[in-house]
């Protein structure tokens, strides 16, 4: 019972979705506030997913209805659950178990794969495209992630408790820590799927890419799914590299992110891959041979 | 807190598809216009997006030619409803300079139903404005 509540209420699903829908919010109106706007109210968020809640659902003639309807629950699901083993190292410390790290990590991937699953079954060739190139996202940005958390492994000494990076201090005050807290906050805005790192959904060029057949509820759940990983990604970071998560550190990677994505073009997905695997790729090795050295 | 109703929320988050028949550009930049800073649509909710599929609302610029007529009406079958549809300009909602050209067919509402005509050639950023809070109120029934 208390797991249930755990997962649907506070730290999980709907704890994170509200906190997510604030982040939204925050995003849209700082993004306005560059642009000289005004940004849209508060509530905005909100009135997005309701009003998609009311819409008609459309499956598209030729898709595979299964794959097409499961891939958002699949996708809100399992961000959910990051999100509540997150919120619980967070909020009941002495609830983490050894490993949850690598769960996490995991099931971070989920939305991604999750997405691509729902493109490819779209039957809509710019939805392949984006499932393609969504698919080549996820091999380039997942290297960097992995090797990032590496370095925060090998810094404090073979910890994947959660819970227990609070206490160890933050990683990214050391140079190798530093190193992969750079690579991570790159890493962090692709697996958002933000500017620069949008070439999958690319609005103005495949006009949704991934996302072109869904509407109504469907698409309600993979907004969903997008704030809670607006939540979940940054305070991994934050718990990672700054030693534990609190909302001024939450804030400031939010804001960052919202910067970059408003000061950067979109990448081609070539460039993408080339950054990730041909630049980024040495300079990770390079910090867990620092970290390995004990610098 | 305002009352949770349906039409409520649907008229506070509007997003947009914008459908370009055969337009001249002229309209197609003056909608860029409303979203610049100056009239930020944003504000309402109003946003562009790429995909019919996840529209609450269709402009459709320009004359209707015999290429983009079955295109039309095949857009607005793919739509989620509800759906607004918008003649926005001259051209779409009454023919315009083009009402004796062999190429044009018929004006938009012949086509599909239409819920807001916006007049102008092209129609200036207010002009569209007051269309929207036109479609919204008529949607609410209050004209």
């Amino acid at each position: 019972m208390t797991t249930l509540f755990h997962y649907l209420i506070f730290p999980g699903l709907l704890f994170a979705l509200v906190v997510g829908m604030i982040a939204s919010w925050i995003e849209r109106k700082v993004t306005a506030r560059v642009q000289w706007r005004v940004g849209p109210p508060m509530l905005q968020p909100l009135y997005d997913v309701m009003k998609l809640f009311i819409k008609e659902n459309i499956v598209p003639e030729h898709a595979h209805y299964l794959t097409f309807a499961a891939a958002p629950l699949i996708s809100f699901v399992s961000a959910g659950l990051a999100a509540t083993i997150i919120g619980m190292s967070i909020f009941f410390p002495s609830s983490g178990f050894q490993g949850d790290l690598i769960v996490v990590a995991y099931l971070l991937v989920i939305p991604a794969l999750s997405l691509i699953l729902g493109a490819a079954a779209s039957a809509n060739p710019l939805a392949s495209l984006g499932a393609s190139r969504e698919m080549k996202m996820v091999l380039s940005y997942e290297l960097i992630f992995w090797i990032a958390l590496i370095v925060a492994w090998i810094k404090t000494g073979g910890l994947l408790n959660l819970s227990l990076f609070a206490v160890n201090g933050a990683v990214g005050a050391s140079v190798s820590g530093a190193i992969a807290f750079a690579l991570m906050l790159i890493t962090m805005q692709a697996k958002l799927g933000r500017v620069p790192f949008d070439a999958a959904e690319a609005e103005t060029e495949i006009s949704g890419g991934t996302y072109i057949e869904y509407s109504g509820p469907l698409l309600g759940f993979f907004k969903m799914s997008q704030y809670i990983m607006l939540v979940a990604v940054p305070a991994l970071v934050s718990i990672i590299f700054l030693g534990g998560a609190s909302i001024g550190k939450y804030v400031i990677l939010l804001v960052l992110i919202i910067l970059a994505e408003n000061t950067n073009p979109r990448l081609k997905i070539t460039q993408c891959l080339r950054l990730f695997w041909f630049f980024l790729l040495p300079v990770g090795l390079i910090a867990i041979i620092l970290a390995t050295l004990g610098y | 807190m305002p009352v949770i109703n349906k039409l409520n929320i649907l008229t506070k988050s509007i997003w947009v598809f914008h459908f370009a028949a055969a337009a001249c550009n002229n309209c197609d930049i003056e909608i860029l216009d409303v979203l610049t800073p100056r009239f930020d649509a944003e504000r309402f909710g109003i946003k562009l997006i790429g995909s019919i599929k996840h529209a609450d609302a269709m402009l459709v610029s320009g004359i209707v030619t015999r290429k983009t007529a079955h295109m039309l009406k095949d857009i607005y079958a793919m739509a989620p409803q509800p759906l607004a549809v918008v003649a926005f300009g001259s051209c779409a909602s009454s023919q315009g300079m083009f009402k004796d050209s062999c190429m044009r067919t018929v004006p938009v509402d012949e086509i599909i139903p239409v819920n807001a005509y916006i007049p102008g050639c092209p129609p200036r950023p207010e002009a569209i404005i007051d269309g929207v809070v036109k479609v919204i109120k008529k949607l609410r029934g209050e004209i």
